[in-house]
């Protein structure tokens, strides 16, 4: 049987395991200069991570399953266009998010 | 401050958190430690099933790992920008988190005194923000329980905004297509479960291919 004290335990796990995920890079090349290899991939990762972050939150979409993922498309294109067409970010994440739900629920 | 309405996103990210956490019968405290030590958006959604499906603890950090190791990513990519960020580095470091570093990331036209400001001002609002959007989430989840099945899209949708704006804010769409073809491309042959860490390797392959096809060293 589990502690009552697992949780406590779990969470303390992953502070420390994020900690030094977020501290490696850092403490890496402390003092020395960035090498340029290094440099160049800081500069084109921040557009290629965002791109894998939505498709890492979209991987469960199950497009054989019912729905067929129309809940997702439908809130991701409208996350999309709205961006494009008035460019305020929390108006396209509470509008996307609302839709999602209201789509779920109804599809 | 000019982020300061993005930043409410993030409170309502948070307060989704916190409701989710409440409907798994779990508390303020739990709430308020995990958002204080962890700081970790989606982890934080990922952790709560890990606990209350009573995971082994090998396995959480293991999880921790996988859906955390894109924050090297962000570590390496902000090596020089936080390079004289002064005092508040350690803390800016813990705290860069998805959210934070979509707002630190960019390109920018501060001076560097102006811009160490910026972000130490945008990591302290976004974990205050993060902290008491998910303290409030558990304590609606407590008095309204109510269906939020679906309220973790925001991170999608956040993540998918951000994506947009890059993409119509730079010529260079390359890294954003190698970004969506290789997690594609793992997605398929690994599977949704552990796709993210070949994704990684395979993307940062193809960036230095593309490095060497443009033959551009400075670049």
């Amino acid at each position: 049987m589990l502690s009552k004290y697992y949780p406590l335990v779990a969470i303390a796990i992953i502070a420390i395991v994020t900690w030094m995920l977020r501290f490696v890079p850092f403490l890496l090349f402390i003092g020395r200069k960035t090498p340029k290899a290094i440099e160049y991939l800081g500069r084109v990762l921040p557009g290629a991570i965002m791109t894998m972050l939505v498709v890492y939150c979209l991987r469960s979409t199950d497009i054989c399953g019912t729905g067929h993922g129309i809940a997702e498309l439908v809130s991701c294109v409208i996350i999309v266009v709205l961006q494009k067409w008035r460019k305020n970010t929390l108006l396209s994440i509470v509008t996307g998010t609302v839709c999602y739900m209201l789509l779920i629920r109804i599809i | 401050m000019a982020s300061l309405p993005v930043m409410a996103g993030y409170l309502v990210l948070g307060t989704g958190f916190g409701m989710l956490l409440a409907s798994k019968g779990y508390g303020v405290f739990t709430s308020l430690a995990m958002s204080v030590f962890i700081y970790a958006g989606s982890m934080q959604f990922v952790a709560v099933d890990l606990i209350a499906n009573s995971a082994s603890l090998i396995a959480v950090a293991l999880t921790t790992v996988m859906v955390n190791a894109r924050h090297l990513f962000y570590g390496i990519s902000m090596i020089d920008k936080y390079k004289n960020v002064g005092k508040g580095k350690p803390y800016m470091i813990f705290a860069l988190t998805d959210e934070t570093y979509s707002l630190v990331c960019a390109d920018n036209d501060m001076n560097s005194r102006e811009y160490s400001n910026y972000c130490l001002y945008v990591s302290v609002f976004n974990h205050f923000y993060w902290i008491t959007g998910s303290v409030l989430g558990v304590l609606i989840g407590m008095i309204l329980p109510f269906d939020v099945t679906g309220i973790d899209f925001a991170l999608t949708a956040l993540f998918l905004t951000v994506a947009t704006k890059q993409w119509t804010e730079t010529k260079d769409h390359m890294p954003a297509i190698i970004g969506a073809a290789s997690s594609l491309l793992c997605l398929f042959i690994f599977g949704k479960d552990n796709f993210l860490i070949p994704t990684m390797i395979i993307m940062i392959i193809a960036l230095y291919v593309l490095r060497l096809l443009r033959g551009d060293k400075d670049a």
